[in-house]
């Protein structure tokens, strides 16, 4: 497909030594449409991180990508150098991270760390990349900009700083947005209005959003495309409505029914996923949920996994699809 | 509060400094002690060397000598003042040049890593293994006898201190999340260490440096005890000290009077230490 920003395929990456280590993303391939936005969702530990940070080329020794691609533009991105890929990186993909309280650098005015993006990229004068800093800020909601640029991060609270973050994102206009768990620290009044923030400066760059979370209701609201991840791999992708539709992996389903509805009485139970997601270290050999899943048989637990196709653009890796979706 | 100037840039930091009364008590006490030592010929003290045979030990007030004199019969109000310029340059100049040496090894080690952060670590460590006062006596017994011999072994005794705890800041900091996001904005290797890590490991080497600087003068007064340092004559508080334990029981203010000195100056550094580490500290800062 012509319109794909971001192509990664097949990435691979493992942490820790060669012997005991951990292979934390196991073939991972999904796309990143044009103006549009793509949720990797799963649990913590299944790999999501890790994959956002392989496509930014972030993972420290002794950890790295072993193997696939990261195609921006036709060029793959693994392939590149330090140097190249610098350039890349808050220019061409700007990333908003997780913990706002944690991400800005407490010893830095906020207005400085935004500038500190303008300037590593483009040729302009501090005093310029300052007073864009301020535009920035205006931008992402920031009231009295002019004076809270001269603000250091402590004096933010959680849901400014996560707006200083997507500033200093969007700073060089990048084409693509990765935002790892944007919302995850913040209230959940703050969260909707940061949502709807990221939202809005998507579609006015007509940036594409590579939204990471374990939230199926933020994934309701923001994403047109969704891979489902689980113990390092993507076990199901699908458009939006299809996915919480016509889940088609035991997986997606479980993890919709742990989703509390507020219609629910007090006595409907909760249904949560019995057992532990595996120890990477030594991942069950066949598929990888099988140990958890409901519907698993003998042969799920040597089945090697593979994209099965149940429409143009939905895949699931499951054995067993068929019967999933007969029974939805 | 709210309604300061349109970019207050740093002033918080000296303001948060001025709203501790023991730091600024401090800075001003080591201000006079610094001019005074700095300024010593022209306070009208006198000669720290005129000996007065006929006046030895006197008791402070006698004979025109404000503080007394000591079992030579020297002033002691002019040593006290001559003497601050050899301790306070023993206490600091070793302390800043041995912060500078220390925290650019520490930030190499901490930041680089793998086998740079070894040889320079494992380097240091056998400098840490000798105590301070036995590596200070070895380098000065090397070289001859003198200040230039008494800043250069100390800035050696204490670059290990140094160099440890950037090391361990360092470390703090580039497993920080904002390190992270300043590469995925596409930083620099060099604008990180400059923008990100050095800042925010300076005020803990800042305030680390500054209590280094009372317990320096201790150690250079050791070293001149020892006869490794300035050569007597020449006054220095430490000197002054173990001269005059000698008469302590008949003269204690020989002893006492610089001993008091060195107490005062020291706690004011730590005290000095403590507002810095406030001030420099954004996240102490108040709006």
């Amino acid at each position: 497909m012509s319109d794909a920003v971001l192509d990664v395929r097949g990435l691979r990456t493992r942490f820790g030594p060669e012997k005991g280590g951990l292979v934390a993303v196991d073939g991972v391939s999904f796309m990143l449409r044009r103006g549009r936005t793509t949720a990797l969702v799963g649990e913590s530990g299944s790999g999501k991180s890790a994959t956002a940070q392989s496509i930014m080329g972030l993972i420290d020794p002794p950890g790295r990508v072993t193997g696939g691609q990261v195609l921006y533009r036709g060029q793959d991105l693994l392939t590149l150098d330090e140097a190249a890929m610098r350039e890349i990186r808050g220019a061409r993909i700007g990333m908003v991270f997780q913990d706002p309280l944690t991400s800005l650098n407490p010893a830095l005015s906020i207005g400085s760390q935004i500038a500190e993006t303008i300037t590593a990229h483009e040729d302009v004068s501090h005093a310029e990349a300052q007073r864009r800093a301020v535009q920035l800020l205006e931008h992402v909601g920031v009231a009295d900009a002019a004076r809270r640029a001269a603000d250091y991060p402590h004096h933010f609270s959680g849901g400014m700083r996560q707006r200083a973050l997507i500033a200093a994102a969007i700073a060089c206009r990048p084409e693509i947005i990765i935002a790892d768990e944007p919302t995850t620290a913040l209230d959940v009044t703050v969260q909707a209005k940061i949502l709807r923030l990221l939202h809005d400066l998507q579609q006015e760059m007509g940036a594409s959003l590579l939204l990471i979370t374990h939230d199926l209701g933020v994934v309701a609201a923001m994403a047109d495309e969704v891979a489902v991840m689980y113990a390092g791999r993507v076990v199901e992708q699908a458009d939006v409505d299809t996915l919480f539709h016509r889940p088609g992996h035991p997986y997606t389903r479980a993890l919709l029914s742990c989703v509390m509805d507020i219609g629910d009485g007090r006595d409907t139970p909760l249904n949560p996923i019995a057992g532990a997601p595996p120890d990477l270290r030594t991942p069950p050999p066949g598929c990888r949920f099988a140990p958890r899943c409901p519907m698993a048989e003998a042969a799920c637990l040597s089945w090697q996994p593979q994209d099965i196709a149940v429409s143009a653009t939905h895949t699931v890796a499951c054995r067993r699809v068929a019967e999933v979706l007969q029974d939805g | 509060m709210a309604d300061a100037l349109p970019f207050r840039l740093r002033h918080w930091r000296l303001s948060a400094f001025l709203r501790d009364h023991a730091a600024v008590a401090a800075a001003a006490v080591l201000l006079i002690v610094a001019a005074l030592a700095v300024f010593a010929p022209w306070t009208g003290a006198g000669d720290p060397y005129e000996a007065n045979n006929a006046l030895r030990n006197a008791p402070p007030g006698a004979g025109g000598h404000l503080l007394g004199t000591d079992q030579q019969g020297r002033d002691m109000l002019a040593r006290l003042f001559w003497g601050g310029r050899v301790s306070l340059a023993v206490g600091v100049v070793p302390t800043l040049f041995a912060s500078v040496i220390g925290l650019a090894l520490g930030m190499l080690a901490g930041f680089a890593r793998g086998i740079a952060d070894q040889i320079i670590m494992r380097t240091l460590d056998v400098l840490f293994a000798f105590p301070m006062v036995l590596l200070a006596i070895a380098v000065a017994g090397v070289l001859t006898p003198g200040i230039v011999t008494e800043i250069v072994s100390i800035t050696i005794v204490l670059i290990p201190y140094v160099g440890r705890l950037a090391r361990t800041a360092t470390l703090g900091v580039t497993s920080m999340p904002y390190i992270e996001a300043a590469r995925a904005a596409g930083a620099t290797q060099s604008a990180i260490v400059l923008r990100y890590v050095l800042p925010n490991v300076f005020s803990p080497i800042v305030v680390y440096a500054t209590t280094l600087m009372g317990l320096m003068i201790v150690v250079g007064s050791g070293l001149s005890f020892l006869g490794l340092g300035v050569q007597p004559p020449v006054a220095d508080w430490g000197a002054m000290v173990s001269d005059g334990r000698i008469v302590l029981r008949r003269a204690p203010h020989v002893t006492l009077l610089p001993g008091v000195v060195i107490l005062a100056v020291s706690l004011a550094f730590n005290f000095l230490g403590d507002g810095l580490r406030d001030a420099l500290d954004p996240r102490t800062a108040r709006r």
